[in-house]
């Protein structure tokens, strides 16, 4: 294997979970599966600290590794990362031992195996957004359903099978016609080296059918409405790590779809379609609020509430500009901290009362003082509220949103709205609520606080300090946007030399 | 060397008993033929062919008939008295398949397939006091005559317009419709046969009828091997004559209808060798693909498909044998909670499964993605939609495999399967064959693409 870059970081980074998943076959006991693999998780994290030397000014992705895959065919394995992989990748090495940590009472059969899923799909996360050949990344891509469906359908709740089979039959049928979208692309743009294909132009009309193959597939995994009725039963069934990587890992890689190979490869026909997919993620946020809010089980309202965030990711993806683009990476970083973290939680609240009903964790105000603190951060996190993490996504979102097209700006400010409600009431009856029934049950142990706090901490950092991320975001989506609207512009030059694709509207 | 493995299996008819010795004979033919890939030349004034795709296929039959020696070295079903011969036949009917896979020549290649069928036709009924299986039989005897004889017909077409029956001079000839109808309706009549074997829509009625009927380690032969051979003709008439654009567009019609046919067929089985039967059925679509789309690409993905699918379909029988090892058919519930008595043969089937559906990184990813790719730009784009589409239909039956495997509860205890033996190391070789070639298909392809460019004109 050839390494451009020096040390292979990336391919270390895959390897390792997957040669400790190998490992843990070995091992007898339960105890020191679950050692090992937060070991691992830990040592997976050590290894990620040089990712962070990323210089997000520099052009073209960067920690390249490139070496012969299948030569006869075109196909190379070839990863690297860009501003917009790089925050995916650190995101799902981080959760690796934080999923551990919650999962650690909370599973109780088979736990060798369950940990040896969790390996697996770390690996596997790694290697979607990493990857920089087309083919790999699909591999990657349905590599990541095996683990995931083992995980809601072996340790999953009472209606496991029916939700590990819905979730395992729509990602999987969604994903088909993007395999022949990359076979279409291979055909056309002689190439599977996303780079390379990348720097090419396809004409419209393939475009937009490739468009609408990839689209749906990422819209799938989003998953936007109406392709989202997976999610809720796959997230109630799904244990609590399966839920946290769900939503903080899984349903990125549809918004990074989006943006990596819509956005880029497909540059006229994203802004052919933007109408379309503006309509959707507003019916999204909408949809997704409004039914989150008539919930009383609390994981399936996070559920929900998942479908409308998510929703203004894809909102900010198609306003094509700065702010909006900036936001919805802003919001799939947020999402999975405070998403993960909610789901965390709950799983917490679960292994207490066993019940995901509300009605069930009255009252805990009084008696779980630092559970109600912590879920009461992540609950405003998850509203939006200013000083937390996803204000600034949202903000961005909805400058974007209202600078670009007006209408969507103001449909999707509802959305906001709602989100506020479902979880304000949530937090309400769980603190607050009579009968209390939270009278025997502990507070957050070292163990939830160990895999809690470093969320907590993320949630406040970029909510105060979202700079930092924001400048490795940045000038990669500056890129992306040059891209595209430059493309664009090109083709559209003929026929309308002066209108903007979108109507323009200060704010 | 094919003359090796019928001389083992003679001897074990007619002296001291092999027993275990016939794997490792049958698995010493398989290194024999792996290093004979690289042998050249000619035999009998052409009518036999040592060459890269011969010697591909014959390497694949031989190391598909060691494992399924060793997946049943001892079958249940066969009386004790009949098992030196039960693997005598599998063994000429693995000789009849080398020699098609060598053939050159139309009668050489139609002798060779009989040499095949004819043995198999013996073995189908062995299975002890089962009407089933006298019924399979039947069916694939008389199914059987009945294409031979359109073969033949079609061979004395072929050779009352041409003239020869040597696939090197056929090549020089004219195929179209217009230029010699005689032949082409020939020629289409003698390939039935092979798709017959290949159990492509609309000739596979035989198979899911033979599969259920027939015992677990024949269906595990009868499931692989022939389509084996099968490919081998069609890889090479193709390649040398190739599809006019009308015969092509037939073709790609059957395979449409074979995916189609057998995945729907299949969703509705519970009796996991007729849901197979009914998969086989749907694969042999996806071959076809890469038969329509012709050209070194197209040729090249549909051997390394035939590989890929003696790979999953063995790992796949592997288990059907060893769930019911009082030989019974084993149906969806047997496999309830295979995870926990034998959580090796779940992963074997988990590997098997997912690589049926064509989910990566296994080895029915790649070979159904190298097919796609081959085929697409070629005028038969919609087959590609339909093929990935009919991926989506499959899924379900597939998955339904694995539930069963990891998420139902066991049914009964003392039903556990056990382990004995080798056994555990054959599947989980079985296993990371199909992972390996998923993952790093590049040493194969290499094989099935000089083996694909040996034919092409």
């Amino acid at each position: 294997m050839t390494a451009s870059g020096g040390f292979p970081f990336l391919t270390t980074l895959m390897v390792l979970p997957l040669a400790a998943a190998l490992a843990a076959l070995l091992l007898r006991r339960e105890a020191a599966v679950r050692w090992f693999t937060l070991a691992v998780g830990l040592l997976e994290m050590g290894l990620a600290i040089p990712l962070l030397s990323f210089q997000p000014s520099l052009p073209g992705f960067q920690f390249v590794e490139l070496a012969d895959w299948v030569p006869q065919w075109g196909m190379h394995y070839h990863l690297g990362l860009d501003g917009l992989s790089l925050i995916m990748v650190l995101l799902s090495v981080f959760l690796l031992p934080l999923c551990v940590l919650c999962s650690w009472t909370y599973i109780t059969k088979r736990i060798k195996e369950f940990h040896i899923c969790l390996l697996v799909m770390t690996a596997a996360c790694v290697g979607v957004f990493s990857a920089l050949d087309f083919v790999l990344f699909y591999v990657f891509w349905e590599a990541m359903l095996v683990p995931m469906f083992l995980l809601i359908a072996v340790w999953g709740g009472p209606e496991r099978r029916y939700a590990s089979l819905k979730f395992f039959l729509y990602t999987l049928a969604g994903s088909t016609l993007l395999l022949v979208a990359i076979i279409a692309f291979r055909a056309v743009g002689g190439s599977f080296s996303i780079p390379d294909l990348l720097g090419r132009e396809f004409p419209v009309s393939f475009q937009r059918w490739a468009f609408l193959a990839m689209a749906l597939a990422f819209a799938i995994k989003v998953p936007m409405f109406p392709f989202h009725t997976w999610l809720p039963a796959a997230h109630v069934q799904a244990p609590s790590a399966g839920s946290v990587i769900l939503a903080a890992v899984l349903l990125k890689m549809g918004t990074y779809g989006f943006m990596r190979f819509c956005l880029g490869l497909t540059p006229e026909a994203s802004h052919f379609f933007a109408p379309l997919m503006i309509g959707l993620s507003v019916i999204s946020i909408l949809y997704g609020g409004y039914t989150a809010l008539g919930q009383t089980d609390l994981k399936r309202m996070v559920a929900y509430s998942s479908v409308g965030h998510m929703g203004f990711v894809t909102l900010g993806i198609f306003m094509f500009n700065q702010q909006g683009l900036t936001g919805a990476l802003m919001q799939m970083l947020n999402h999975g901290i405070t998403t993960g973290a909610l789901f965390m939680m709950l799983g917490a609240a679960y292994e207490r009362s066993h019940s995901r009903e509300m009605a069930d964790h009255m009252g805990m105000g009084k008696y779980l003082p630092a559970f109600m603190g912590l879920w009461g951060l992540f609950a405003l996190s998850s509203l939006g509220f200013p000083g937390t993490n996803s204000f600034v996504g949202e903000l961005l979102v909805l400058t974007g949103a209202f600078k670009a097209n007006l209408w969507a700006g103001a449909l999707s400010i509802p959305g906001a709205l709602l989100a506020a409600a479902y979880m304000l009431r949530a937090t309400r009856s769980m603190a607050w609520g009579q009968p209390s029934t939270a009278k025997a049950w502990a507070d957050l142990n070292i163990r939830e606080w160990t895999a809690l706090a470093p969320l907590a901490v993320l949630v406040i950092w970029i909510g105060f300090a979202p700079g930092l991320a924001m400048r490795s975001m940045e000038p990669t989506v500056a890129r992306l946007l040059e891209h595209v609207n430059t493309r664009t512009a090109l083709a559209h030059k003929a026929e309308q030399p002066e209108r903007p694709i979108l109507a323009e509207v200060t704010p | 060397m094919a003359a090796l493995a019928l001389l083992f299996l003679i001897e074990s008819l007619e002296f001291a008993k092999l027993g275990a010795l016939r794997a490792w004979a049958s698995a010493a033919v398989a290194a024999l033929a792996v290093l004979a890939l690289g042998q050249r030349g000619a035999l009998f004034g052409g009518c036999y062919s040592l060459d890269a795709l011969s010697q591909f296929f014959k390497a694949a039959v031989a190391v598909g008939f060691c494992v399924v020696v060793a997946i049943g070295s001892r079958p249940r079903e066969v009386e004790e008295a009949k098992q030196p011969d039960y693997f005598m036949l599998l063994a000429i009917s693995s000789l009849g398949l080398m020699l098609l896979a060598s053939a050159t020549e139309l009668v050489t290649m139609y002798l060779a397939l009989e040499l095949a069928s004819l043995s198999l036709y013996a073995v189908a009924p062995l299975r002890s006091e089962s009407r089933p299986a006298a019924e399979a039989a039947v069916k694939y005897i008389l199914y059987g005559a009945m294409v031979t004889a359109l073969s033949l017909y079609g061979l004395s077409l072929i050779m009352a317009a041409q003239h020869t029956t040597y696939v090197a001079e056929l090549a020089q000839k004219p195929w179209s419709v217009a230029a010699a109808p005689l032949a082409v309706i020939g020629l289409a009549l003698y390939l039935t046969g092979f798709l017959f074997k290949l159990a492509l829509f609309p000739f596979h009625f035989w198979c899911p009828d033979v599969y259920q009927g027939v015992g677990n380690e024949t269906a595990a032969f009868v499931s692989t091997l022939p389509k084996l051979g099968a490919l081998a003709v069609l890889v090479r008439l193709v390649g040398a004559i190739g599809l006019d654009a009308q015969t092509a567009d037939a073709l790609a019609a059957l395979a449409a209808l074979s995916m189609t046919a057998g995945n729907f067929s299949a969703l509705v089985q519970k009796d996991l060798k007729r849901l197979l039967g009914f998969s086989s059925v749907s694969h042999a679509g996806y071959a076809a693909m890469g038969l329509v789309a012709g050209g070194p690409d197209g040729l090249t993905s549909a051997a390394f498909y035939g590989v890929c699918y003696l790979l999953m379909n063995l790992a796949a029988f592997y288990v059907v044998c060893r769930v019911r090892q009082d030989g019974q058919n084993p149906t969806l519930s047997d496999l309830d909670g295979l995870y926990r008595t034998s959580p090796g043969m779940a992963f074997v089937l988990l590997a098997a499964a997912f690589s049926l559906v064509g989910l990566p990184p296994t080895a029915g990813f790649t070979g159904k993605f190298f097919l796609l790719s081959s085929l697409w730009g070629h005028g038969h784009d919609w087959l590609v939609i339909v093929a990935v589409l009919n991926t989506a239909i499959a899924i379900y039956y597939y998955l339904n495999m694995v539930r069963h495997a990891y998420t139902a509860e066991p049914a009964a205890e003392g039903a556990s399967p056990t382990p004995g033996g080798l056994a555990p190391l054959l599947g989980a070789s079985l296993a990371v064959c199909l992972l390996g070639v998923g993952l790093y298909p590049a040493p194969l392809l290499g094989l099935a693409q000089a083996a694909a460019k040996v034919v092409l004109p």
